[in-house]
């Protein structure tokens, strides 16, 4: 550090070689990937949402694109998912997890090409999908609809990633690693065991597999797959986002390194074993589903451990919550996740989900994670990423930020407040009898009352999209102003942490 | 069968070795000769400025 203006001096004079050299023989970071898979992120997001706004629209107006099968709410709906979790939560996550993984072991990202061959390999996997779901080829597994071609892909780039960034860590130029990569790198040896596993189709056509498993053990090993997707994707890997990010914005280290360690053990092995809840009262064995459940309950502690240890890193600085965005936005998301994972397990228990189970309570469980906690915390990540990627410390306009977290925030209220309603006015009609044993109401009862929640939903989706928006605005202006003249103006010591 | 071990054995015994393991792990994670060593880890994420600054310096002679 003390040295640094003098260098910089003779840099600009262009004239000593000795600090050329030493610049040269500097480390420097893989910028290019990152940049990349933060800006297709934004896209991906808009995207993802905006159909999921148009599906909520077909279920508040059900003769919305009546009669054009692609544009079905059955076909749209695998798009929306596949959409938001892995275009644009799995790009964030690419881009978050090869930023960190360079800036806490001190060493560019390893494998050369490879980095890159991700970025084409995962967003030609995305634009298939896109492709194919609304053509109705799927293979009708829940969160992994993409038939056998887009999944071999997809084992092949995730690969990749696993060689990219474990190879990083292996050439780490500093002792320790960081409880971020941890966590990143949980979540990529998982998934990719998760995908092959669950992947394992025997192929008729190029467009169609059948699944390896059969009957009750094809739905085991389903829900084992997707509550680790869960887990593993939507959890483990933003909680890696959390323990960089939170601590760089709020210039401050992690609230306790050691509540990391225990909370990422404890974390990891309990997930593993919550899928069979997923199935309750179904033919899987009744043992398996009252594990599933028993290990849901045990996941509140980790859970709450990390959400804690999160918050409480602003402890002695609560007053940069007032200020700043981007810490709102972190911080916030870290509230979501407490509540969803307090809610999670409380579903979980066969009692409650046998009033909450296919109603519209699930969804708003859901967005409660999708919205509140994954995407408020990749937001929070890439408003603090992106000015930094293009040389700068802030984006275009803080103002629009801060609008972004209140418009986003309030849409994700109204959309999970109308949810729960909605989902247990279903569950208590549904169950409702009369003294002769006969069920009090019919369905169609049951879908007139919803109505109501529809549209509050439909408007709360349409808010957090119109957030979006506003998030790819800002980035563009960002980014084409370019890196200010002088680039000392522009990465001020002080604020580059 | 009343001699040798059955499958609820081992499935007792999986439950009390990850117990052990789990005690061993808030054990180790909160002894006080580890302190130094995490608080090195916690403050990694501030340790490499000058790296980053030469990523953008780098870039921007090469744009």
């Amino acid at each position: 550090m003390p040295n640094r203006p003098v260098r910089r001096v003779a840099l600009h004079g262009r004239s000593n070689f000795f600090w050329e050299t030493q610049l040269e023989r500097q480390t420097t970071y893989d910028y290019k990937v990152v940049r990349q898979f933060a800006i297709i992120t934004v896209f991906w997001g808009i995207a993802g949402m905006l159909v999921g706004v148009i599906i909520a629209a077909q279920l508040a107006f059900p003769t919305l694109f009546e009669g054009i099968p692609w544009l079905s709410y059955g076909r749209l709906r695998p798009l929306h998912t596949n959409a938001v979790i892995f275009a644009f939560g799995g790009s964030a996550l690419f881009a978050t997890s090869y930023y960190v993984v360079q800036r806490t072991t001190q060493a560019r990202l390893f494998g050369g090409p490879l980095a890159a061959f991700t970025f084409w390999g995962w967003t030609l996997a995305m634009l298939l999908a896109a492709i194919t779901l609304p053509h109705g080829i799927t293979s009708g597994k829940e969160y992994a609809e993409l038939e056998w071609p887009i999944d071999l892909l997809i084992a092949a780039v995730w690969v990749a990633y696993a060689i990219v960034f474990f190879g990083t860590i292996a050439k780490r130029r500093v002792k320790h690693i960081y409880v971020a990569n941890w966590f990143f790198g949980a979540f990529i040896l998982t998934v990719a065991v998760l995908h092959i596993v669950n992947s394992a189709f025997v192929p008729v056509s190029l467009t169609k597999g059948y699944s390896f498993y059969p009957g009750a053990i094809d739905a085991m090993v389903q829900w084992w797959y997707g509550h680790n997707a869960v887990g593993f994707f939507l959890t483990t890997a933003f909680l890696g986002m959390m323990y960089y990010f939170v601590p760089k914005q709020a210039e401050r280290p992690i609230y306790s390194y050691r509540l990391s360690i225990v909370h990422f053990w404890a974390l990891i092995s309990t997930y593993m074993w919550a899928g069979p809840h997923h199935l309750h009262y179904t033919a899987l064995p009744d043992w398996a589903q009252s594990v599933g459940m028993i290990f849901s309950l045990i996941l509140l502690a980790p859970s709450w451990g990390g959400m804690i240890n999160g918050i409480m890193t602003l402890s002695g600085a609560w007053h940069k919550l007032r200020t700043d965005p981007v810490l709102k936005f972190l911080i916030v998301s870290l509230s979501f996740y407490g509540m969803s994972t307090f809610e999670g397990p409380m579903m979980s228990i066969k009692t409650v989900n046998a009033l909450s189970h296919y109603t519209d309570w699930t969804i708003g469980h859901v967005h409660s994670g999708a919205l509140g906690w994954v995407a408020m915390i990749s937001i929070g990540s890439l408003y603090y990423l992106i000015p930094r990627l293009f040389g700068k410390v802030h984006m275009h306009s803080m103002k629009l930020v801060e609008l972004h977290f209140w418009i986003a925030t309030l849409g994700v209220v109204l959309y999970i407040a109308a949810m729960w309603v909605a989902g247990v006015t279903q569950g208590l009609m549904w169950r409702a009898v009369n003294a002769d044993g006969t069920l009090t109401y019919s369905f169609i009862e049951s879908v007139e009352s919803t109505y109501p929640f529809y549209y509050v939903r439909l408007l709360g989706g349409a808010m957090f999209l119109a957030g979006m928006l506003l998030m790819a605005y800002n980035t563009w202006r960002t980014v084409a102003e370019g890196r200010s003249a002088d680039a000392d103006d522009a990465i001020p010591a002080s604020a580059t942490r | 069968m009343v001699t040798g071990m059955d499958i609820n054995d081992i499935r007792a015994w999986q439950t009390t070795l990850l117990l052990i393991a789990f005690i061993g792990i808030v054990i180790w994670a909160f002894s006080k000769r580890r302190k130094k060593s995490f608080d090195e880890a916690a403050n990694l994420p501030f340790a490499d400025e000058e790296q980053h600054r030469a990523t953008i310096e780098k870039e921007d002679q090469q744009p």
